[in-house]
């Protein structure tokens, strides 16, 4: 279980989440909508403990994320996250950019983390593309690679940043179709996303994001079709 | 040899020479190279009063001509009775001279990996050092090396200057060749020059052919 707990983060004297909370059960998947730099990625930068915070408390199956003693690398392995811009490692095979953490972090050999690789590249439709270089994939396949380079972790949750804003508008369909896929498979999720209609379909709760706060959450239905705050209605409005 | 007063005993000199020449350049470089990761990564990673002092004394070992800085240190470690000998002193100063230059290339190569690409590789689990490791140094040295290898050619020429603390290498044997037979010295200076191309050339291949292939992946 993830636990947002009036969590405050600033840049400078800029502040980006004003006291953001919500939890996310067990095999729940979460997706939060909102205009730009409302602070929606920021707040996924700070579960993992990526970004510090101000104030307030996130908290990971009882863990602190925060708190001094943290061992964040031991926490990040529970936590897999895909980002806007893919990040693929470029100098690493799609295989290689696979299995690095599996070998370096969790002490795995080479034909165990193979294996693993493998599967999870099979998974996202990718196992034909073992021995490929990054730049010589589309934007989708990258972004599926980066999807499988987390899951092989075997990660108890998946925070996806805008995993498809970055894509050409026919690539978008791949990398949601593997995230369905997870959502159906149980996996927790915190999805943030423009994605509207991947969001109604796939979501247990949608949160609601705008000025740093989270205005409304809810179930797809409730928010989508007869959101309580005028913020939301408007927001729907101009992206429906 | 050839019509002329060069002998192969002058050819052997020089190439005895050449041998110094590589051997300081190699000590050099893998002195100045190790240090300037070391250093490189201190002045990405540190604040402003660690890297105001470090910065400062990596100027003046850039700034100060080499020349000045062999006598110098040679004056310094005789009187401080180190009892050093000049080839050895020549590959500790132009080692300290190479890290200076090499310092501020690692710390570009560091600075030209996306912030965003290492924070993928920490969000796997991956400790400061693995990303380090695996990430940030691989993918920098496609940035550090062209300007890595000009600085490898560059020092084997600047290990001339050593000649000044009384070691004979390729240039200063050349010199001490043309001495005894100026009217050969346009020859002399010639082979001499074809030794350092020699040497220079697969350096600068193997720079060229790195990036070919590197940039192939991308």
């Amino acid at each position: 279980m993830i636990e947002i707990d009036n969590v405050r983060k600033s840049f400078d004297s800029f502040e980006v989440l004003k006291g953001v909370s919500m939890a996310v059960e067990k095999g729940e998947v979460v997706s939060v909508i909102g205009g730009s730099g409302s602070g929606k990625s920021t707040m996924l930068m700070c579960i993992n403990g990526l970004e510090p915070i101000n104030a307030g408390k996130i908290t990971v199956d009882g863990t602190e994320v925060h708190a001094k003693g943290t061992d964040l690398n031991k926490l990040r392995r529970n936590i897999g996250i895909v980002f806007q811009q893919w990040n693929a490692f470029p100098h690493l095979t799609v295989l290689e950019n696979t299995t690095l953490a599996l070998r370096k972090v969790l002490g795995k050999s080479k034909a165990e983390a193979d294996e693993i690789a493998k599967k999870q590249l099979n998974h996202v439709g990718l196992g034909d593309k073992l021995k490929v270089y990054p730049g010589k994939l589309s934007g989708g396949q990258q972004q599926r690679m980066a999807i499988a380079r987390a899951l092989a972790m075997e990660p108890k949750y998946m925070l996806f940043d805008e995993v498809t804003s970055a894509l050409d508008p026919q690539l978008v369909g791949e990398v949601l179709d593997t995230m369905r896929l997870l959502a159906k498979e149980g996996m927790t999720m915190i999805v943030v996303t423009h994605e509207m209609g991947f969001a109604r379909e796939v979501s247990n709760r949608v949160a609601f994001f705008k000025d740093g706060l989270i205005h409304e959450i809810g179930s797809p239905s409730q928010l989508f079709e007869s959101p309580e705050r005028p913020e939301t209605a408007a927001f729907l409005q101009s992206v429906l | 040899m050839l019509g002329t007063s060069v002998t192969w005993g002058d050819i052997t000199f020089m190439m005895t020479g050449a041998g110094l020449t590589l051997a300081i350049t190699f000590w050099a470089m893998l002195g100045g190279t190790l240090l300037g990761i070391v250093f490189g990564l201190i002045r990405s990673h540190s604040p402003w009063y660690v890297n105001y002092p470090m910065g400062a004394v990596l100027d003046v070992l850039r700034s100060v001509p080499l020349l000045i800085q062999f006598i110098l240190f040679n004056s310094f470690q005789s009187i401080a009775g180190w009892g050093m000998n000049p080839f050895v002193v020549g590959c500790v100063v132009l080692a300290a001279y190479t890290s200076a230059f090499c310092t501020e290339i690692v710390r570009g190569g560091i600075q030209a990996v996306p912030v965003t690409t290492r924070r993928a590789a920490r969000s796997l689990g991956m400790n400061w050092a693995q990303d380090m490791a695996y990430i940030v140094l691989p993918l920098g040295t496609r940035v550090m090396l062209p300007s890595w290898i000009g600085l490898t050619l560059g020092v084997m020429k600047d290990t001339a200057l050593v000649y000044a603390i009384g070691v004979i290498e390729l240039l200063r044997s050349s010199q001490i060749i043309i001495t005894r037979k100026p009217h050969e010295a346009l020859l002399i200076l010639a082979i001499a020059g074809l030794i350092y191309f020699i040497v220079s050339f697969p350096v600068s291949r193997l720079g060229a052919h790195l990036e070919k292939k590197w940039r192939e992946n991308d």
